[in-house]
């Protein structure tokens, strides 16, 4: 009989995009994961972070896992229950500090597609469009990605469709189209590490590999060339305490499953 | 100043803003007149084959649902709605053959549920024609431009993006800091639909939890049509007007719909009845199952108090309604 092991993907992924989230700042979260990882975030390291949803929630003390981002569970006990001008506008005047996002497809400099794949026109599937990724991704200080299916079908050279900016063709291009200066991507986390920018060239880096996977893995999951530091370090692993708090938030296994 | 960049999206709900002042003047009342009517009434009147359509609320919040029935009932044809994040009401609109053009924020999905098998059959056949791309900001804004009577809306989202590319914003110089700046164009709804807490019955409504886009989407329709879970009278709009979201002059019809928002969720009152909506994304995978959900619930009942029967009743939304307080399954409903 194998014992079963001490945590899965999503546990690890939600501390680890946890530990990204500071104490004092703010952050718009969506459904699912994102605010798994909030949450985490605030009953641990981060008590003082606030929480925004797109749809107009501030700051909800959040009892249960919502199911959509304008659930009434997205402001349980909050500062303010407001609308969508609210938020955004808030946000493209500077007030939030992270977006967490996903995607079905990324390229090097952390472009986003969610709209189509296939030709436009002619969709071969047609995926949900933008709804409120492309003014996250457009308008907070630091987008932060959970991809969890990395892959060369996920990780492209080139994506059929670029929903949500990210440094689009590099190094001062989204100032160039107007995007507000100094914004853009922080952190992509897949199944299988943690991702950086490169300050000079804006295009995706290694940071850390997740516990038992290789470099190798890594750059074979990847349709692009993966920047690799010399230096790669590797994502702790969660801890008991974490594991309880997260089973504690979602205790019928909605999100971190069964 | 450089010419505009000009975008690929069709441009729809535009008017210019003097022929939509003249609009107003010669078609809204500012009389305080009775608005009550009936659902059957309302969609013949207000929702002509070709009208385009929003709906209030968010995804599967606060949605009109009684309206969304009544819209397939009565086999309207060729609605073009915006997808300002439409999710069950676009999908049964689609199942129903009543839209057939889209504006997409959002739209053929369903969040964390996933992907809408109805919707997307739709789109991905070329029965449904979408006509542009725009973001959850963008369409709230083209609304604020549309409230406010102006032509346009700058904002800084979308730029730099194909989603851009396939909207129907402009790109200018911004004269004073000299940096790209989206114009969004103004858009008015031919007809938005809504589902409200409780309004009186002239239509100064209020609405209870986030309102999303309906603060600006109500001033930006031309028409707008209410329901609502209970009708009160004028004088308790009157003890608190701080708390009228839409005052009457917006309003075309009211009518009093309890549960009106089911299977989506009524903020504060019940929940979504996840059972419902996962039935119908079950049966929406076939063309069959489509017709066949559509002849169970739409056609084969005469309103939506037989809707409310067959889908439960009273003892079904007091359980929705004790989700949404966050007690536990009454013991009667656990016995069970």
């Amino acid at each position: 009989m194998t014992d079963k092991p001490r945590y899965n993907l999503t546990e690890l992924l939600a501390c680890v995009a946890a530990g990204l989230l500071e104490n004092g700042r703010s952050a718009f979260v969506g459904t699912g994961f994102p605010i798994l990882a909030a949450m985490l975030a605030q009953r641990t390291h981060a008590p003082g972070l606030l929480i925004i949803f797109e749809a107009g929630g501030i700051g909800p003390q959040v009892p249960a896992l919502p199911i959509s981002v304008g659930d009434s569970r997205t402001y349980y006990k909050a500062s303010a229950a407001s609308s969508m001008h609210e938020v955004m506008s808030a946000s493209q005047a500077g007030y939030v500090d992270y977006g967490f996002l996903g995607g079905a497809a990324m390229d090097c400099y952390g472009n986003v597609n969610t709209t189509v794949i296939g030709e436009w026109e002619h969709p071969k599937v047609r995926l949900p469009g933008s709804g409120g990724a492309n003014d996250v991704g457009s308008l907070t200080w630091r987008t932060i990605y959970v991809m969890r299916k990395q892959s060369p079908q996920t990780f492209v050279k080139k994506l059929d469709f670029l929903t949500t900016p990210g440094y689009l063709t590099g190094p001062g291009a989204r100032e160039a189209a107007g995007l507000p200066a100094g914004s853009g991507p922080y952190r992509v986390i897949t199944q299988l590490g943690v991702y950086g920018f490169d300050e000079a060239t804006k295009r995706l880096m290694l940071l850390a590999v997740h516990p038992g996977v290789s470099v190798d893995e890594v750059q074979a999951a990847s349709e692009f060339e993966i920047l690799i530091p010399e230096r790669v370090a590797v994502s702790p692993e969660p801890t008991d305490e974490q594991l309880r708090i997260l089973r504690e938030i979602d205790p019928q296994g909605l999100v971190i499953g069964k | 100043m450089k010419d505009p960049i000009e975008n690929l999206g069709e441009l729809i709900g535009w008017h210019d803003p003097d022929e939509n002042r003249r609009w107003i003047r010669e078609n809204k009342t500012r009389a305080m007149v009775d608005k009550r009517t009936t659902a059957a009434e309302a969609i013949r009147r207000f929702v002509p084959d070709g009208s385009l359509l929003a709906m209030g609320g968010f995804g599967h919040i606060r949605i009109p649902m009684a309206l969304v029935y009544e819209i397939i009932r009565q086999r309207k044809r060729n609605l073009t709605m915006f997808g300002k994040t439409a999710v069950h009401d676009i999908d049964l609109l689609i199942g129903g053959g009543c839209v057939s053009r889209v504006e997409v924020a959002y739209a053929f999905g369903h969040e964390l549920r996933g992907l809408s098998p109805c919707g997307r059959r739709a789109v991905e056949s070329g029965q449904v024609q979408v006509t542009g791309e725009i973001s959850n900001a963008g369409y709230q804004w083209r609304f604020l431009a549309a409230a406010m009577g102006v032509p346009f809306m700058p904002v800084r989202t979308m730029l730099g993006t194909d989603t851009l590319k396939h909207s129907s914003a402009k790109v200018i110089e911004d004269p004073w800091s000299g940096k790209p700046i989206a114009l969004l164009p103004a858009c008015y709804p031919d007809v938005a639909l809504f589902h409200v807490h409780r309004c009186d019955m002239y239509g100064n409504a209020q609405i209870d939890g986030i309102t999303v886009e309906d603060f600006e989407l109500a001033r930006a329709a031309r028409r707008l049509v209410l329901t609502t879970e209970e009708i009160i009278p004028h004088e308790e709009i009157q003890r608190q007007p701080w708390r009228t979201v839409i005052p009457f002059y917006l309003v075309d019809a009211v009518i009093e719909v309890p549960f009106g928002a089911h299977p989506t969720e009524m903020p504060t009152v019940y929940y979504f009845d996840e059972e419902h909506i996962a039935h119908w994304l079950e049966a929406s995978k076939t063309p069959e199952g489509t017709q066949k959900y559509f002849e169970e619930y739409v056609f084969g009942v005469p309103d939506f108090d037989a809707y409310l029967e067959k889908i439960g009743g009273k003892r079904r939304m007091e359980e929705l309604k004790r989700i949404m307080a966050l007690q536990p399954p009454s013991t009667e409903e656990a016995a069970l």
